[in-house]
Order: C-alpha cells, then structure tokens, then sequence
C-alpha cells in the first residue's frame, strides 16, 4: 500500500480524506485504483481518455514523478504519492 | 635598525611599479582598465574616487581582496589619497602573491587635479539612514543594499490576497518603484484578507487604494497604477520595465502568460498560490532553474480550475504566502542568499507543515526547454475551453 496525500482541491472528490492509502505496484496503478475508489477524483484529474492532465504533477517521495518512470514508476509499502496540480488562486 | 617609514615606502616602490594617472586614464574612461582598489576610510571614500574602483579600507584589504579579484594574476591598481598608503597596501599584495599589482602615483590627489572624471558615491539620506537602520545593520543588506533596493522595480500581478501584504512589505523595505497591475476595484469581502484596503477605499480600483496606503506608509516608494488586466498585447512592455515579477494573479490565463512572458524578458518570477489552506511559493529564475511550465506543463480546462471565490482561501493564508514572495523578491533583487529557484515550497497552515518539492528544468519543458516553441499564446481562449485539447500548448 502506497500513502497517497490528496492536494485540497481534490479533497472533496475523494470523500474529504487528507491522505488515501492505496494498492498498486506502479504510480499509473495506484492512480488508477485511488479513481476507482474515488470517482470524482478521476474525473478531475484525468482526460477523457484517462491520461493524466497535464495541469497534475504526482510527486514520489518528495521526487517528480516525470523524471523518474512518470507512471510506470515503481511504488510499494511506505512509499508517499503527492498529487500536485497547479493552483491559479492568488488576487481576488 | 628598524626601517623607517621612508625606507618602507622605498622597499615597496623596488617591486611596485607606479603609473601616472594621465597613463591610465584613457583605460579607465573606457572601462576596459585593470580593477582599482582604492585603500582609503570609508569617510574619504564617500566624497569621490575613481569611476568603477571598489572600496576596501586599508584595515580589511587582506581579509577582502580575495572576494573582489578572480585570481592572483588579474592586473591591478591601488590609489589612495596621496599614493603612500597604497604603496604601501600594494606591497602587501605582492607578498599575497599578486603579481599584477602597481600604484597610482599621487593618488586620488593628483587624479583629481587633472580633471579625470570622478565617481561620487550615493549615501543614505540622515531620513534614509534611520527609516531604514535595520536594514542597514544587517551585513547581507547594509547601506549598499538599500540604495540597491532604493533602485530597485518590482511588478506585482495582483492588489489582492497576495499582493496586499507583498506591496506593503515591499514598500516598507524601500523598494523604490512598485507597479501595482489591478483591473479590479476593492470589495467588503477583499478585506478578510487583503489588508492593503480599507472599508472607505470599498469600490475604488485597487491599484489606487494600495497606492494610497504605501503613500501614508513610505511616502519615498514610487507607485505606478497600471489598472487593466495583463494580456498579450501589454505584458511584454510591462516586465520590461521592472526588474522582478510577484505572481498573485488570480486565475490561469495570467499565470501562464506571465510565465511564457517573464522568460522573453528574462524577469525573475516569484511565484506564490493559494486556496484554502493551502499555499505554493516558488521562484522562476528565467533560464537559470525550471519555469512554471516545467512543474506545470499545460493549464487545467475551465472546469477544473476553481478560484478562491468558489472554493475559499483562510485570510492569514494569504499574509504568509504574500509576504514568502516578498522576500524571495527581496533576495532576488540583493542577490543574496537561497531563493526558491529549483524548489516548490507548499504550506499546509491546517496541519502547520512546509513541504519543499525538488523542482527541476524539463527538457520536454514546452517553454524553456532546447526545443520549446516559445509565443505569447492566448490561454484566455484556451482555458476557455476553445481547441482545449489541440497540442497549442503543447509546444514543439
Ligand atoms: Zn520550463
């Protein structure tokens, strides 16, 4: 199980939790699961044809995922997932 | 017996060969002279020296030398006011191992009675001096510092949440000319935590309303209103008036122009967002660390996108982040000390933690990488949703 730390515009979608622990061997597969738990999540990250927005950044152990395998990035127990998308809030 | 002053001063002119200043004045004019090491007291120095020569009194030239020089063998020349004490200091230099080193014969002396152009230095007012006492006590500031800063344009993007405490702090500080770029005018529901406006500036543009608060707060500060909104047309015109960029725009389309934009100009970008409770801060150093585009390749459809009005923002959030970004501004226009540049700072004040995230330039990076295709691109139509999904920003 891989700790997956919800960003807070995505909190709601994933039912309110600051933190998710999911199973999956890779990012994409903890990516994957963590949407089929949570639905709403899914539709906000994901592109209709279920590739990562590019506005989500997902960070493993504090390392950008795309720099490493992006989605087939192995993950196990122990390891944190942050998913970082941009945030616009600032003026108004 | 012990030598004399005299026979010091002749043992030092047996290795240090002595130049007129008519032989270097040509050179120095031009620029292109050996660097000038003026050895005399700080009192001395402030009322004129030669153009371009740094200062290092006497006392401190063994402790300092090294940080202004780029080796032992770069060329040269010593002055002080009459040419001993930097005989003198010039022999010192030779023992240090320079090997390039000769003396301005008469010293600043003569120099002047030649009508060779002089440099005097700027100083703090005695007004300057007290307003800003705290700041020049610190050595990494210091006098030079806040006349740096007293130069010094910085641009906010925003009068808001985060430009509020931004403006302040960085008026405070002395920065001498602020660009406030608002079109929007101050609402009752701004002042939970835009702290620059008042309940009675309610419906005034919020340029004008901070720049009425920075005029009681540091009359000194330069405060140029611009009160429209940035777009393709104006952005590059505006950076290039000023020397560092605060990012406090309120949605996506800004950012990304300014982040596209701020590289054309190579303007430093502080960046810094929030929501909730929740901030970013980073710094986009143009070409030097990773842009905003290398963290975030493509900005998010109109849908997914929400603002502080729909989702809310904790008021002293805002207070932090802002004032991140003005030290961040700060250091940037010192130059001193680690800026953000590499690294995403995330404040989390629900759980009181700072997260740093190791940032890094892209090679993909559609906007600063080897083989981006960088425009200013209409990101207002795109995060409109109009062609949201053509490789427009994409890049090469
Ligand atoms: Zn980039």
């Amino acid at each position: 199980m891989s700790t997956v730390k919800i960003p807070p515009v995505l909190r709601q979608a994933a039912g309110g939790e600051r933190t998710v622990d999911v199973s999956g061997a890779t990012v994409g597969e903890v990516l994957t699961n963590l949407c089929d738990q949570h639905p709403a999540v899914g539709a906000q990250i994901l592109t209709p044809d279920g590739e990562l927005h590019k506005y989500v950044n997902v960070y493993v152990n504090d390392e950008d995922a795309r720099l490493l395998q992006w989605t087939d990035t192995p993950v196990g127990d122990g390891d944190t997932l942050m998913i970082l998308p941009a945030m616009a809030g600032g003026a108004r | 017996m012990s030598p004399s002053y005299q026979d010091l001063l002749a043992a030092a002119r047996e290795v240090i060969p002595e130049v007129e200043p008519s032989d270097v004045a040509p050179k120095v004019e031009a620029g292109d002279g050996p660097l000038i090491i003026d050895v005399r007291e700080t009192a001395e120095w402030d009322q004129g020296h030669l153009p371009g020569a740094v200062h290092i009194p006497r006392g401190f030239l063994e402790s300092r030398v090294g940080n202004v020089t780029s080796g032992t063998d770069q060329e040269l020349l010593i002055s002080c006011a009459s040419g001993q004490r930097s005989l003198l200091a010039a022999k010192t230099l030779s023992d240090m191992g320079y090997s390039n080193v000769t003396n301005l014969a008469g010293g600043f002396a003569r120099w002047k009675q030649n009508n060779y152009p002089v440099e005097v230095p700027r100083i703090l007012s005695p007004a300057q001096r007290s307003r800003y006492s705290r700041h020049v006590l610190i050595p990494e500031v210091g006098e030079e510092g806040q006349l740096k800063l007293l130069d010094s344009k910085a641009l906010l993007i925003g009068a808001g949440g985060l430009g509020s405490p931004a403006a302040y702090y960085l008026a405070a500080a002395g920065v001498g000319t602020i660009g406030l770029v608002d079109d929007d005018v101050v609402d009752e529901s701004n002042l939970q935590r835009q702290i620059i406006h008042t309940t009675d500036r309610v419906g005034v543009n919020k340029g004008e309303s901070a720049k009425e608060a920075i005029r009681a707060l540091n009359p000194e500060v330069q405060v140029n209103v611009h009160p429209f909104r940035v777009n393709r047309d104006n952005v590059l015109d505006l950076l290039e008036q000023y020397d560092v960029v605060v990012d406090g725009a309120d949605n996506f389309p800004t950012r990304y122009l300014l982040a596209d934009a701020s590289l054309m100009t190579r303007t430093p970008l502080v960046h810094a967002s929030i929501l909730r409770f929740e901030g970013h801060a980073s710094v986009f150093t143009p070409y030097d660390g990773p842009c905003y585009r290398c963290l975030f390749p493509e900005p998010p459809p109109p849908d997914l996108a929400p603002s502080c009005g729909e989702a809310g923002v904790l008021g002293v959030l805002c207070g932090v982040m802002g004032n991140i970004q003005a030290t961040e501004a700060i250091k940037v226009l010192l130059d001193i000390g680690d800026t953000l540049s590499g690294r995403l700072l995330i404040y989390d004040a629900l759980g009181m933690t700072f997260t740093e995230l190791k940032v890094r330039r892209d090679p993909d990076c559609p906007s600063c990488g080897p083989n981006a295709d960088l425009q200013l691109r209409d990101y207002e139509a795109w995060c409109a949703g109009v062609g949201s999904h053509d490789p427009v920003g994409a890049g090469a």
